[in-house]
Formats: structure tokens, C-alpha cells, sequence
């Protein structure tokens, strides 16, 4: 290892164009809907009109009799259960005998055309018996609600979860100031441009593809092995470029896997594109979440301890919940310094589509919660918030109450930079009436620390084969989703070989050809990935190195790879082209071909639940937001967002402030104006509970006259474990915004929001409160009473606690977590 | 904000599109999924040969022939049937600008516009931009400025951007804003874009 060759990059670093930016703005890129196959045919799902209802009968003949149709599916033609977590195995491709939110897939046709498709869906007949509705948290609380599933672990409690780091209570009581709030967050949808879309194609061997608008390729192929009852090897999986995911297309889907069943029945290709209406009942989107928060603070602003309870409506189907619900209280200590802490959460089971993933997944909500409660202490105490927040940053290689492991933090820098760009000190809190500015922070992880199956197999794997040619192909399971993963997979190659992106060619996404990358969610390609193709390529650039070494007679040492050539650094003129070196190896040791793979570090927190939470490195962001109040109406014009991002260090400044930019833009929709609502229908319509806004033109969400000037400062501080020192930012960016705006509604007419969206209404019921003597205040009023149980209690690591807890068989948890389970055995 | 309580079955635009011209009266009244009645079987109707439209159109510069379904929309047919799938199906309603084309030079939403009503006239797709193996001057901008993330609406944007330099050579940054703000990109990638409307004005003016 000590005989490296001198890296010389030139790619890193750099604004280099996108790999596939030619073919997007030509508009040759192939997504998923735009894949077609000689006898193909087209496939429709007949979903639930109800929001909760038994199935009596299917009536499949009018249907059957239609010119074109070919084949059916009903649930007894997919009776295994799947879902995206091992824990929550509670979907079916087709409903069974139950459907549990309008939208719910029932029966499946395959026509000839597409329309003859739709029609023969249309003529489909499912007698239903409606069942009485859990349509929100309050309601599936309720001793009296009938329970949607036989998994959740309490009613329609789908998941309870309670631990505690260290005795809140007492610290609490040290506590000068103690604040506690209810605040309230929306859920809302991804709205990804692109529809979901297959195209299912059975080979003459009896052997399935898929080609799919999916971000996890590698889940899909183990749901469709499962549901399908082949052998995995018998399936492949090829996730097309997505045309946006956000989180949205991170479960596997029903219309997934009932066009790869379809498709061996009939032995043709068949393919579906969901309507707009079907994304929206697909969802997966944020989940609504009601929070408490109870902290303490010292008069210096320090926080002494902080109780958390989360609530969350989680949907007709567990999917992603069990790890949001988790997520709600993962990443609470990461940033400030909270010694003690206690977290409660639970997930409910209500008959709405169901909730996943979405930017930021399960930690924007505490995370709101969290900024503006900040903000209010702040002011109660008399302190600057920017300077509060400032105190209590976490140290670096800090481990949190809760045993998250800390690794480099630019969090300082980023709160200097944007009070310093927005000229905060000289004008928060001194502007007119109607106008203000907040404050805000964030972090998020780079990957999951833990995959989703438990296992000891890498996170990301990445296969080099250098061609005579000059030319080399890289093997990758990552998935393109818009972020410019591709992008970075070709340049992390490219920077450690020297040579051009022009000289690779990917194969990415497809799980005949490439090795498993586990997918483009929890932020974690660039730096799993990445470290992955650093690994590999650096692999193939030492075989190289030592070839032509010995060919020229020199220590490996001295060569450099740079501009398509490997040289002698001390004689630049001596040396070779990077396919005459390859060819060189290649006569020296055969076909060339590397792999390199990349798995997390272990986290130090041994507790049940410790899994969730832990990352090889967090990013970090600041906010500062202008607004504009009319105190008249109650409307808020954001002008200007001054945003910073630990970054750890740029790969390519461009892409980076793209995801910068694109994070204010969806957080601003979040802050501002989106909601995935529902309503009930009249009783004279079984007072079923329907989507308000299936659709994008009553989805609202900004446009480019919304978006107000966006400051994007990148602070760079290289984390030890990221690639060249690069940390995440396609979520971490979204966090500060939405309590930022909030927070800077109260200087700018002194009156708090806590919930989002921010209404008019909202503002001008809270002016119209403070008016009346009242605090000046629109928000939920009360959290429901429930009794989350004995907490797990697990010592901080200040405490002398060994990241285990003490009562675990006390209360009755079996069986231990995957971070306490031996390592892998590695071989040297 | 929200739509109005109505108790009325629901009308699914596609489906009405695809009713429209039909002799069947009612046709139109398709049942959205969130009705909560079935619709009587005899109401839906169906489609037969003889409800096609042999039309001849300009599409991007070639004269071309195409058999249209009644009902069928521009966009479908340029999708479905003549292989050009660079322009988009996002919202189908007009309300996204995905599938914005050139309509006898002026941009319009591709899955409004009727495909029997563009017999005789000119079209214009992402796919006719480029010309001789060179960009157009707005895709360039496009690649200069890094425009697309996903790229799913970037075609459609594209088209909406050349529409707006075709009318008006130098927009400022509000007109730039309001000629596209039906275009959405959920990438949020507005700010490169108008970096790459300025870029492609600079570029279409002769300069580099």
C-alpha cells in the first residue's frame, strides 16, 4: 500500500457536465414509459373506490367479453405477501379479500391497446362491503377501531417505540427555562415529474425482466422473488433512469410485480404506465406527523434535556414506517449538544394511501419541531438564536446521548456564513413590521448505516473491466434518479485512472449485470458508491501501475496517471497512453478486470433500535429565510434564502448546488403550500375518506415565479469516511427550511405557526389571537394520550454506558440488534 | 383551495376525451376511482375501426401521415405512434408543461390538443431541434448551464424556452419567469434554467 502511485486528479472538484446531460436535453433518455417491445401488451390495475372494504366478489365477464383483452390477475393469483421492511411483510400485489385506502389495487388487465386496457378495467365488477374508516391518528386510537392489520403491535398501533438516554426527568429539573410545545407537520407527496412505469419482458427461457422507473432495483428484485416463488437468479431487474423519485419509487410495487406475473402468464411483454391519479395513490409520501417536545434549557440557552413524542398517520401499509417512525427520533442529538433524552413514537394504521419515504424521511417533522422551539427559547431567554445554536454545536467525533457516532462537522460555519450573507445580526429582530428573518439548522445522514436486510454483505459494489481500447466499463447497481449518481460513479473512475469520462461506459441498475448497490435512498450513494468505484479503480490503477513499472524500469511510485497517459512524474515526457499501459497489464496478467465494495463502519449503539440512526458521516445545514408578511391577508413572500451545506468536500460544485437549490425549492413547497389532504365524504356516501388532490393542478406546488433568490453557500471540511472527503446533499439541505420560514414569521410580525404548510388563515388567526391578549399562536392544541410503555433505558456515553441498555430483558425485548451481532468474518 | 363537496360521480378528463365524438350519449361520465357507485356497464362505450382519421401534418420539418383514433390527443399519438417519446406524460391536464410542443410555432400542451386537429399544420418536438448533428442554441444553453437534473421535464421546458427567445430575443429575467412558470420542475432546477435562456439569447444573437 505504501507504493502508491501519485494521484493527480482533474475531474474532482470541478464542474464537469453530467454524463447524461446530452441525451436529457435532446430528449433521447430512456425512461421507463418509453421502452416498448414487439407484442407487447398493456396492462391496468382496477383499483378500490373505497377507503376500507371487504371483497365480496369479482365479476370479471363484461370485462372478458371486450375485443383485445387477454389476461386477468385477481389476489389469488399473487397470494404472498411482501413490503418493503422484512418486519412489515403486509402488502399484496392484488388486495386479498380487504382493500385499505382508495386507490388499493384489486384486479389487473392486460389488453392489446391501452385503451382497450382501461376499458376492460372500467368494466370490471367488485362488489364491496364498505367497513367503518380509521381516517386519522385520533381515530385509530381508539379502543373501538377495528384493527387493519394482525401485525401492528397494539390496534392500528402499528409500531410503539420508547427509550430513554440518560434521566431526562432530572435533568430537566436543572433546567431554568422548560418549553414545551405541540407542533403539527402535514403530510405531503414527492410529485416526481415521471409516472412509475414497467415494462415486464419474459425470455424464451422461462426467466423474467423488468425494466422499471424503480430507485431500489435490488428491493424490487427481492420482493418479485419472493411474490413470483422463483429463484432470484431466475429474475432481473433493470432500473431505467427515473424521472425523479424524491423517495417515491423506494417501495416495490404492486404494478411491478403484476406485470412480471402477467407477463409470464401470457408470455409477452406487458407494460404499464401509471396515470398521474395512480402516483398519488402509490404515495409513500411524508408521513403526518403530530410531535411534543419538552426541553430544557439553562439561562445560557444550553439545552439540559429534551423529551420527544411523535405521532404519525401512517396509511393503509407499514412500507418504510416502522424505520420512519424511528427516524422521527433518530437524528435529534446530532447537531446540538442534547445530553439527555428520552424518545416516544408510534405509527398509526389509518385507511389512507400509504406514507414512506420522502426527502429528509421521518426527520424533517422532529426537525421543525425541534428549530422552532429553539427560536422561542431564544427569545425567552434573551439570546440570539443564531448564538444559541452556535454554543451548542456538537464536537466532532462526538458520540450523541443516544450513540450516534459524530464524524466531521461544518455545522459552525455554515450558521456564520449565512448570518453573515444575510446580514442577520445587524437586521433580524430590526426590521419593520411585516418583515423578517429566521434562522434554522439541519443534518442528515450519508447512507444508512445499516442495509434494510440484515446481513453482513456489502452496501455498494462497483466492477471495473479495462478494455485494450483504452476504454473502460464500469459495473454498478446504482440508480439514477436525477441526482447525478451516474455522474460521480464515472468520475470517481476517471479521477483515480486519469483518463476522460468520455473513456467510460456504464452499465448501472440491472441486476443480471452489476453488482448490488442497494439503491438510490437514505442519501447514500455518493458515499458508498463512491467509496466503492475509488476502491475498484484504484485496484485496476495498481495493476497498471506494476505492469508498466516493470516495464519502464521504475518505482510504481513515480508514475502519474493524468490526461489519458501513465508517466514518469519526475520525466513527463516518458511514458505511455492509457491504452498502451493497459495493454501492457494485460499481457502481463490476462483479461483486467476489478471489483471494490464498500461497508459501513459499525455503530457504536448496541440497543434494539440502534439501527436506525447511524451513518458513516452526517452533512449539516443552516438556513436563513426573508419574509414578507401582509398582515392584511396573512400571505408570506419569501424574497431571499441564504442556505449553506457541509458538504465535506465538492465532487462537482455544480451538481452539489443543484441538490442545494432543489432542497429550498421542495422545502419551500412544504413550508408554503403542499399537503396531501383528505376528506370524507357525505354519510350518503359510506363517509368514505377521499384524496383531496389527486392530481398536480390542485397539488400545489411552487412554480418559477415562487422561487425567491437562493444564496448557496458550500462550507467544506472532508469527512475521513467519505469519498475524496465528500459527504451527502440531495436531503439534508430540505431540513432548515421549513422552520426557518416559520421562525422568521415571528420576527416579521411576532406571531408563531407550528405546523406547515403556513396558511394565510393561519397567520391571520394567530395576529388575530394576539389581539385578544392571547400568546399569538396557531398550531395543534393537545397531543393524544397514549401510553408508549416502559422505555428502554440505555446510559449515555457521558454516563459510562457501553451503547447497551439495562432493562432490555426487563421489559421483554428478545432477540438483539444487528449492530450487536459479531462482525463479519473478512477475508485478509 | 379545495374542490367543491360535490356527491356527483366524477369525470375523468381522459376519459371524457376519449368519449368525446362518440354517438353514445353519456359517454363521457367515466367513473373516477374515488366514486363510490359502479357505472351501468351499457354507458361505457367502445371504440371500433372505423373511428380513426387518416391526417397529414408537418412534423418537424418531414411530411408525415398518421392513423388517429377519435379522441386520441397529439401527445399520444406522437408517443404511441410515431415513436417520439421525448415528449412527456406527466399531468394530463394542461397543468404541468411536460408535453409542451410547437404548434404552428407556438408552444401549446400536447395532451390538450386534439390529434385530428393538427392535420395540415406544423409541429415541432424536442426531436426536431437539433439540426445537422448541432444543438439548438437552447439545448446548448441548456448543457452549458447544467438545466436538468432528472430531465423528465426538460423537454417540454425546452420547447417553452425556444418559444419564449422565438417572440422575444431578449427577455428579462420576469418575462423569463412568467413564459415558463407552466412548466414545473420538481428538481428545481429554475435557476440554471434561466442561466440557460440567457446563455441560448446570447448564443441565437450570434454570440459565443
Amino acid at each position: 500500500m505504501s507504493e502508491k502511485p501519485t494521484p493527480k486528479g482533474a475531474m474532482i472538484g470541478t464542474s464537469f457536465r453530467r454524463v447524461d446531460a446530452v441525451a436529457k436535453v435532446t430528449g433521447r433518455t430512456r425512461f421507463a414509459d418509453d421502452l416498448n417491445l414487439p407484442r407487447q401488451v398493456h396492462m391496468k390495475l382496477v383499483r378500490s373506490p373505497h377507503p376500507y372494504a371487504r371483497i365480496r366478489s369479482i365479476d370479471l365477464a363484461a370485462a372478458k367479453a371486450l375485443p383485445g383483452v387477454v389476461g386477468f390477475l385477481t389476489g389469488k393469483d399473487v397470494p404472498e405477501p411482501f413490503g418493503i421492511l422484512p418486519v412489515s411483510q403486509d402488502e399484496h400485489a392484488l388486495c386479498q379479500d380487504v382493500v385499505r385506502f382508495v386507490g388499493d389495487p384489486v384486479v389487473a388487465v392486460a389488453a392489446l391497446t391501452e385503451d382497450q386496457a382501461e376499458e376492460a378495467a372500467r368494466l370490471v365488477k367488485v362488489d364491496y362491503e364498505p367497513l367503518e374508516t380509521v381516517g386519522s391518528i385520533e381515530e385509530g386510537l381508539l379502543p373501538t377501531s377495528a384493527p387493519l392489520h394482525g401485525h401492528a403491535d397494539e390496534g392500528n398501533i402499528h409500531k410503539k417505540i420508547t427509550m430513554q438516554f440518560g434521566d431526562v426527568e432530572a435533568g430537566l429539573r436543572e433546567a431554568d427555562l422548560v418549553l414545551e410545545d405541540v407542533m403539527f407537520y402535514e403530510g405531503n407527496t414527492h410529485l416526481p415529474m415521471e409516472q412509475h412505469a414497467s415494462l415486464a419482458v419474459p425470455e424464451g427461457d422461462g426467466r423474467i425482466g423488468i425494466w422499471s422507473s424503480t430507485q431500489t432495483p435490488h428491493y424490487l428484485h427481492r420482493a418479485l422473488t419472493k411474490v413470483l416463488g422463483l429463484p432470484a437468479s431466475r429474475i432481473r431487474v433493470v432500473a431505467q433512469p427515473n424521472g425523479g423519485g424524491f423517495g417515491g419509487k423506494s417501495d416495490p410495487f404492486h404494478h411491478e410485480i403484476c406485470a412480471a406475473k402477467m407477463a409470464l402468464n401470457l408470455r409477452r411483454p406487458v407494460k404499464i404506465c401509471l396515470t398521474r391519479e395512480e402516483v398519488f395513490f402509490c404515495h409513500r409520501g411524508r408521513h403526518p406527523t403530530l410531535m411534543h417536545l419538552r426541553t430544557g434549557f439553562k439561562k445560557d440557552g444550553t439545552i439540559t434535556a429534551q423529551h420527544l413524542k411523535t405521532m404519525l398517520d401512517g396509511g393503509g401499509y407499514g412500507s418504510y414506517g416502522v424505520a420512519s417512525t424511528y427516524y422521527t427520533g433518530a437524528l435529534q442529538c446530532v447537531t446540538y449538544d442534547v445530553p439527555r433524552y428520552r424518545f416516544d413514537g408510534a405509527r398509526i394504521f389509518t385507511n389512507k394511501p400509504p406514507c414512506g419515504p420522502k426527502r429528509g424521511h421521518g426527520t424533517p417533522q422532529p426537525r421543525f419541531a425541534l428549530e422552532v422551539q429553539l427560536d422561542k427559547a431564544a427569545v425567552a431567554l434573551g439570546i440570539d438564536p443564531a448564538e444559541l445554536r452556535l454554543k451548542q454545536v456538537q464536537p466532532a467525533g462526538a458520540i450523541t446521548a443516544n450513540w450516534l457516532k459524530v464524524g466531521s462537522i461544518g455545522l459552525k460555519e455554515c450558521i456564520d456564513r449565512v448570518v453573515a450573507g444575510s446580514a442577520w445580526k445587524e437586521r433580524r429582530g430590526r426590521l419593520p413590521f411585516g418583515h423578517g428573518l429566521g434562522i434554522a439548522c439541519g443534518a442528515y445522514l450519508c447512507g444508512a448505516g445499516l442495509p434494510i436486510y440484515w446481513n453482513h454483505l456489502p452496501h455498494s459494489g462497483v466492477q471495473i473491466k479495462l478494455d485494450r481500447s483504452g476504454g473502460v466499463a464500469v459495473f454498478c447497481g446504482e440508480t439514477e434518479i436525477g441526482q447525478g449518481s451516474d455522474s460521480i460513479l464515472a468520475a470517481c473512475v476517471a479521477e483515480i485512472l486519469g483518463i476522460a469520462l468520455e473513456d467510460i461506459r456504464l452499465c448501472v441498475a440491472d441486476t443480471d449485470l452489476t453488482p448490488v448497490d442497494l439503491g438510490s435512498y437514505s442519501s447514500r450513494v455518493t458515499l458508498m458508491m463512491g467509496n466503492a468505484a475509488i476502491q475498484a479503480a484504484e485496484r485496476a490503477r495498481d495493476l497498471i501501475a506494476k505492469a508498466v513499472a516493470e516495464e519502464m524500469k521504475l518505482p510504481t511510485t513515480r508514475l502519474v496517471f493524468a490526461d489519458r497517459r501513465v508517466f514518469d512524474a519526475e520525466n513527463p515526457g516518458v511514458g505511455k497512453s492509457f491504452a498502451e499501459a493497459v495493454q501492457v497489464a494485460e499481457a502481463r496478467f490476462g483479461t483486467l478486470g476489478t471489483t471494490g465494495s464498500y461497508t459501513p463502519p459499525r455503530s457504536p449503539g448496541k440497543y434494539r433500535g440502534a439501527g436506525v440512526g447511524p451513518s458513516p458521516a452526517y452533512s449539516y445545514s443552516a438556513a436563513v429565510i426573508e419574509v414578507k408578511v401582509d398582515p392584511e391577508t396573512g400571505i408570506v413572500e419569501v424574497p431571499t434564502v441564504w442556505i449553506a451545506h457541509d458538504i465535506g468536500r465538492s465532487l462537482n460544485p455544480t451538481l452539489v448546488v443543484g441538490q442545494v437549490e432543489g432542497s429550498v425549492y421542495m422545502g419551500l413547497g412544504e413550508a408554503l403550500m403542499e399537503e396531501s389532504a383528505f376528506r370524507r365524504l357525505p354519510k350518503s356516501r359510506s363517509r368514505a375518506l377521499v384524496h383531496k388532490f389527486p392530481s398536480m393542478l390542485e397539488y400545489k406546488s411552487p412554480t418559477f415565479v415562487d422561487m425567491p433568490k437562493v444564496v448557496t453557500y458550500l462550507v467544506e471540511d472532508p469527512d475521513p469516511n467519505g469519498p475524496f472527503g465528500a459527504k451527502e446533499v440531495g436531503q439534508g439541505p430540505l431540513l432548515p427550511i421549513m422552520p426557518a420560514l416559520c421562525n422568521a414569521i415571528y420576527d416579521a410580525v411576532g406571531v408563531r405557526v407550528d405546523q406547515v404548510p403556513v396558511q394565510p388563515h393561519m397567520i391571520l388567526k394567530a395576529l388575530e389571537d394576539k389581539r385578544r391578549g392571547g400568546v399569538g399562536r396557531f398550531g395543534p392544541k393537545s397531543f393524544p394520550k397514549l401510553d408508549y410503555g416502559t422505555p428502554l433505558m440505555v446510559p449515555t456515553p457521558k454516563e459510562g454506558g457501553d451503547g447497551r441498555a439495562v432493562n432490555a430483558e426487563e421489559i421483554g425485548i428478545k432477540g438483539g440488534t444487528m449492530t450487536d451481532r459479531p462482525a463479519a468474518r473478512t477475508s485478509p | 383551495m379545495h374542490p367543491p363537496d360535490s356527491e356527483k360521480p366524477g369525470l375523468s378528463r381522459r376519459g371524457f376525451l376519449k368519449g368525446t365524438g362518440l354517438s353514445v350519449a353519456a359517454v363521457g361520465l367515466v367513473k373516477s376511482a374515488t366514486a363510490a357507485q359502479e357505472a351501468p356497464a351499457a354507458e361505457v362505450p367502445t371504440l371500433s375501426a372505423a373511428q380513426t382519421h387518416e391526417i397529414s401534418f408537418e412534423l418537424n420539418g418531414q411530411t408525415t401521415q398518421a392513423k388517429v383514433r377519435t379522441g386520441h390527443t397529439l401527445l399520444e399519438t406522437l408517443r404511441d405512434q410515431l415513436d417520439l417519446t421525448g415528449t412527456k406524460l406527466v399531468c394530463d391536464q394542461g397543468s404541468c408543461g411536460a408535453c409542451t410542443v410547437h404548434l404552428d410555432g407556438k408552444p401549446v400542451n400536447s395532451c390538450l390538443v386534439f390529434a385530428t386537429d393538427v392535420a395540415g399544420r406544423q409541429i415541432t418536438t424536442i426531436e426536431g431541434l437539433a439540426k445537422n448533428g448541432n444543438l439548438h442554441p437552447v439545448q446548448a444553453g441548456f448543457l452549458h448551464e447544467d438545466a436538468s437534473q432528472c430531465g423528465f421535464c426538460t423537454p417540454g421546458m425546452i420547447m417553452s424556452c425556444k418559444a419564449l427567445l422565438d417572440r422575444n430575443p431578449s427577455p428579462t429575467r420576469d418575462e423569463c419567469k412568467e413564459a415558463i412558470s407552466g412548466n414545473i420542475c420538481r428538481c428545481g432546477t429554475y435557476f440554471n434554467i434561466f442561466r440557460a435562456v440567457d446563455h441560448a439569447a446570447t448564443l441565437m444573437k450570434g454570440g459565443r
